[in-house]
């Protein structure tokens, strides 16, 4: 019986192959961009564990120099006999032709247990690690190594990119740094009755364990990328959704035959979840391959993007994942779940002796608008409640889900509203048919629209908002990057010399003294600077008090950056503790967006008064002829040319790392809105079928069958401009929660919102295009129906 | 005795409270019988025939099916027995349009695990549908679907056949024609045929005669 009933089932997706490869294609696509996102972001946190792992950066608390970058080896031992269970550390890099390569040396019988690097639990490994001098390293690492290093590389992919690992001996030699360390890792268990650190090792400083600030907002552009790939998801769902609906519709009639014969309601069900299970998997396998292609092709942008503003290194090349395929396989299978469990519900509850004609699946009743319009209603209620009083960034996560699914919930209501609206304005009858005629369409369509409406919202918000992020940046790199020249230098020995030269060759010289400390409990640079006329002319404030630099200058101010003041809760004219035993009021507020952590700036001297033993190893250098100086330096000075960097370099990079970034959202965009088109070519070749009786009464009364194509083609691009007119606004709205409430949250800093009418302008061009690509198909096969297709609607025997 | 159906009664809710649709329906029928139901519209005609065939519950009374009670079996028991024992014939023939022609008439005989290929190809050819047998339903015409909706009943050897208007979609000649043929087939193959029609030359062609008139046998 079973397998009777199953054949019988299947052989509907045979005779309707289109229903079946749109239902496919839906859920594949749907999973490939989940899975995509998921595999960038599975392979990003990889490398942020590989590198924590490998580096032990921020899980310890740690011990470093307190001046000078080495430890004696002398002050590692001592410790050791004092009973303290530390573990060195040495770091240096290394030059190889394709650029640095960080070596880090550790000592693997110390080291705490979670800082396992590589694959050294395999016994040999160990072995050679400790007796023969090997190093570790990613392949892309290990290939750069080799013929730059004596001993042998071993490809490792999970150790950190641009990292080579290896013992802290063989790392000694590497980087000429006998009997020194550069950090010590303090074991979260040690001994009771140990003696002060302090009183062993009085020239190190203890540094907490601490959550790096680059997490949250890695954490945050993960989030960003999760919240597209779920929307994107989304739209794909829609496309499953409408065509599992409409093949259990059209399965009804058979369902009821299938009982009247003697097949159980129980067997059925079991059979259609079975059914529905085995094309989730298969085409949750598509999906996860395409995913796979997706995340390969993205990956270098996404890792671009990442190092180049948040300094988080991501590998380039992708790894294939239990956790994002397996995800991707789940939830194509809860996606199936959560779109064919209306369908089963109606079949479980349909009685045997119901209609077998199809319940009108395209003819939704004004009611169900309406019921949708009030949850849509009670949906934008609440997102305006969150918006008013909400904090946080689950909150804010929320409001967005409110925004979008209430909007794409009251669009069959809006969409009537305005085709009711034409129709009132019709003068011919073919006109007040056509309007009347795609007022019946809208429930039909709505899903496909409502994906439509989604994917060009998100286009909307999310190239506004990197838009807007591009434009307050470079207007922020114009103002920061004032001076010409910027040198940096590593050996602190060198400073005064090189401002010497400077101050005779430049017009303007800016030394940058910098600390990492605390203020109001926010992990801060304190930067120490030379007032002057750059600062003064350039330097723009988000709020600041009377006479900013004259106070800062004379040491009785601070000029704090935005996330400081937020993530404090400070704001101008407040006082705050710059350093122990002193503290000073804001005088302004400065854009940062930049940098993850806190910015405060004072004077230089009242820096030097402070940190006495600290020598600015940055300069910015003011000068009309920024080439012939350069020249100077490097030429008659010995300044390596690698030291000095000039401003246009600096923004190039800086654009660079966004064009990196618009690639990843373009490519985004383009994807979603494909599959939002392809959501509106799907339901009109199913809704094609249930098409000709409603045309064949229009046909009969003296239309031709090739107007009805190009006003079926018309009535396609109506709800698609509609549908796209109402996602500009939309759009706009997710871009102004992103930036003022998702940003605030996560990064710290509130960016202003920039229109960009012309991209609205061809993106609105792009949906109609393919809104109408969409319907050419559909419209071209209405147009070409032969009479005797359109007769039998009339005959009695249909 | 194939069917035995003693004091149904089964009504409906309706806008003033329930509408009764049969009140006490009593009937028999026997091995290799036929039977004709008429009656009026709203008589109760089809909701006899759908209670006889376990596809809806009686409100009281008992009807009995090839020696088993049906009216307080579980779906699943009622399902089993439309598998094996009662066969359907629909007025609008139902038959699965993703199936072919051979597929639907071997259909109700393999869900019941009792097909026989012999017998379906000889009720194709007597019913004339050998050369449709490729064929999907709808590229058939109504009296070839029903002639096939025929055959799957009749493939499965049923004991007891239930046809509701079976030729009411039908011409005149063509619904005398399938008419024949089911009648010659029921008898050949033994089963008891309960027709509901309101035709009364279909209904003289039947042994038996019962007429339902607000749901009361008269």
């Amino acid at each position: 019986m079973i397998a009777t009933a199953l054949t019988a089932l299947l052989s509907h997706w045979r005779c309707n192959r289109l229903q079946f490869f749109a239902m496919i294609a839906g859920l594949a696509l749907a999973t490939a961009l989940w899975s995509g996102v998921q595999a960038i972001n599975a392979e990003a946190r990889a490398s942020y564990d590989a590198a924590a792992a490998t580096l032990g950066e921020g899980q310890f608390d740690q011990l470093l120099p307190r001046s000078g970058e080495k430890i004696d080896q002398a002050t590692y031992i001592a410790l050791r006999r004092a009973g303290w269970q530390v573990s060195p550390v040495l770091e240096g890099h290394v030059r190889t032709e394709e650029g640095r390569v960080r070596v880090v040396g550790v000592d693997p019988l110390t080291a705490p247990g979670t800082i396992a690097p590589v694959g050294m639990q395999e016994d040999s490994n160990l072995d050679d690690f400790l007796t023969r001098g090997v190093l570790f390293a990613a392949p892309d690492v290990a290939e750069a190594l080799s013929g730059v290093v004596s001993q042998r590389v071993i490809t490792d992919p999970s150790v950190a990119p641009g990292v080579a690992l290896t013992d802290i001996g063989v790392a000694q030699t590497l980087l000429d740094a006998h009997n020194q360390l550069s950090r010590l890792i303090i074991a979260p268990m040690q001994p009771m009755g140990l003696p002060d650190i302090a009183a062993v090792a009085p020239d190190l400083a203890l540094q907490p364990a601490q959550d790096a600030g680059a997490d949250r907002l890695t954490d945050s552009f993960h989030l960003n990328l999760t919240a597209f790939g779920l929307l994107s998801f989304a739209v794909g769902i829609f496309i499953v959704h409408g065509t599992i609906s409409l093949a259990f519709e059209q399965r009804r009639s058979m369902v009821r035959t299938l009982r009247a014969l003697g097949v159980p309601l129980t067997t059925l069900i079991g059979l259609m979840i079975s059914e529905l299970v085995v094309f989730a998997v298969l085409a949750g396998g598509i999906g996860v391959a395409l995913g796979y292609v997706i995340a390969a092709v993205l990956l270098p942008n996404v890792a671009a993007t990442l190092q180049g503003l948040y300094g988080a290194s991501v590998a380039g090349t992708l790894q294939l994942r239990p956790e994002w395929w397996l995800s991707g396989m789940a939830i194509a299978v809860l996606g199936t779940g959560f779109a064919a469990s209306g369908a089963l519900w109606n079949i479980a509850q349909m009685p045997l002796l119901a209609s077998a004609r199809p319940r009108a699946w395209a003819v939704a009743s004004g009611e169900t608008a309406r019921r949708l319009g009030a949850v849509a209603l009670a949906l934008l209620v609440i997102g305006t409640g969150i918006a008013i009083w909400g904090q946080g960034l689950t909150l804010a996560f929320a409001l967005l889900a409110c925004l979008l699914i209430g909007a794409a919930l009251i669009l069959p209501l809006l969409l009537r509203s305005a085709v009711m609206l034409a129709d009132g304005q019709a003068r011919s009858a073919m006109w007040q048919w056509f309007w009347a005629d795609t007022r019946q369409q809208v429930p039909g369509m709505s899903l496909a629209l409502m994906a439509l409406l989604l994917a060009t919202a998100a286009n909307v918000g999310v190239s506004t908002m990197v838009s807007s992020f591009r434009v307050t940046f470079v207007d922020f790199l114009d103002q920061r990057l004032a001076p010409e020249l910027f040198i940096r230098i590593e050996d602190p020995a060198q400073s005064p010399y090189l401002e010497a030269i400077l101050l005779s060759e430049a017009q303007e010289v800016l030394p940058l003294l910098s600390v990492e400390t605390e203020i109001a409990a926010v992990p801060t640079d304190l930067f120490g600077v030379r007032v002057g006329p750059t600062y003064r002319e350039n330097w723009l404030f988000l709020d600041e008090a009377e006479d900013v630099w004259d106070r800062v200058e004379t040491g009785n101010a601070v000029v704090v950056s935005e996330q400081l003041a937020r993530r404090a809760g400070i704001w101008t004219d407040d006082l705050v503790t710059v350093a122990p035993g002193l503290s000073l009021p804001i005088a302004a507020i400065v854009a940062d967006y930049g940098n993850p952590l806190g910015q405060a700036l004072i004077s230089e001297p009242l820096f030097r008064n402070l940190y006495p033993e600290m020598q600015p190893l940055s300069f910015g250098v003011r000068s009309n002829d920024p080439t012939t100086l350069r020249n100077v330096l490097t030429e008659e000075h010995g300044i390596p040319e690698s030291a000095i960097t000039d401003q246009s370099r600096i923004k190039a990079f800086s654009l660079g790392v966004f064009e990196r970034t618009f690639t990843v959202t373009g490519a985004l965009n383009v994807l979603t809105l494909a599959v939002a088109a392809f959501a509106i070519l799907m339901s009109l070749l199913t809704l094609a079928s249930i098409r000709v009786p409603q045309l064949a009464p229009a046909w009969a009364l003296g239309l031709t069958r090739r107007r009805l194509g190009q006003l079926e083609l018309l009535r396609a691009v109506v709800l698609a401009m509609v549908t796209t007119v109402l996602a500009i606004p939309l759009g706009l709205m997710l871009a102004w929660v992103l930036l003022s409430y998702v940003n605030v949250e996560a990064f710290g800093w509130k960016l202003p919102l920039y229109l960009f009418p012309g991209h609205y302008a061809v993106l609105t061009l792009f949906a109609l295009l393919a809104a109408a690509l969409a319907a050419l198909w559909p419209a071209i096969r209405l147009a070409r129906t032969p009479p005797s297709d359109l007769l039998k609607v009339f005959a009695n025997d249909r | 005795m194939v069917l035995t159906v003693h004091d149904v009664t089964k009504s409906f809710p309706g806008a003033e409270g329930d509408v009764p649709v049969l009140r006490g329906v009593s009937l028999s029928l026997e091995r290799g019988e036929t039977l004709a139901l008429t009656g009026e519209s709203g008589s109760g005609k089809s909701t006899l025939l759908h209670l006889i065939g376990g596809l809806d519950r009686v409100d009281s009374g008992s009807i009995t099916v090839a020696g088993r009670e049906i009216t307080t079996m579980s779906d699943t028991d009622r399902a089993a027995l439309r598998r094996s024992d009662v066969g359907v014939i629909f007025q609008q023939f139902n038959l699965i349009p993703s199936l072919t022609v051979e597929a639907n008439i071997a259909f109700q005989a393999r869900l019941a695990g009792a097909f026989d290929a012999d017998h379906a190809a000889r009720l194709s050819k007597a019913l004339g549908l050998t050369e449709h047998l490729a064929k999907y339903p709808e590229a058939l015409s109504g009296g070839q679907q029903q002639r096939v909706a025929i055959a799957r009943t009749l493939t499965a050897r049923p004991k007891l056949v239930l046809a509701d208007e079976p030729t009411g979609n039908l011409d005149e000649a063509t619904a005398s024609e399938v008419l024949g043929q089911m009648l010659r087939l029921v008898r050949e193959t033994g089963a008891a045929l309960l027709m509901v029609t309101h035709s009364s030359s279909v209904a003289r062609r039947m042994e038996r005669h019962v007429n339902l008139s607000q749901g009361h046998v008269v």
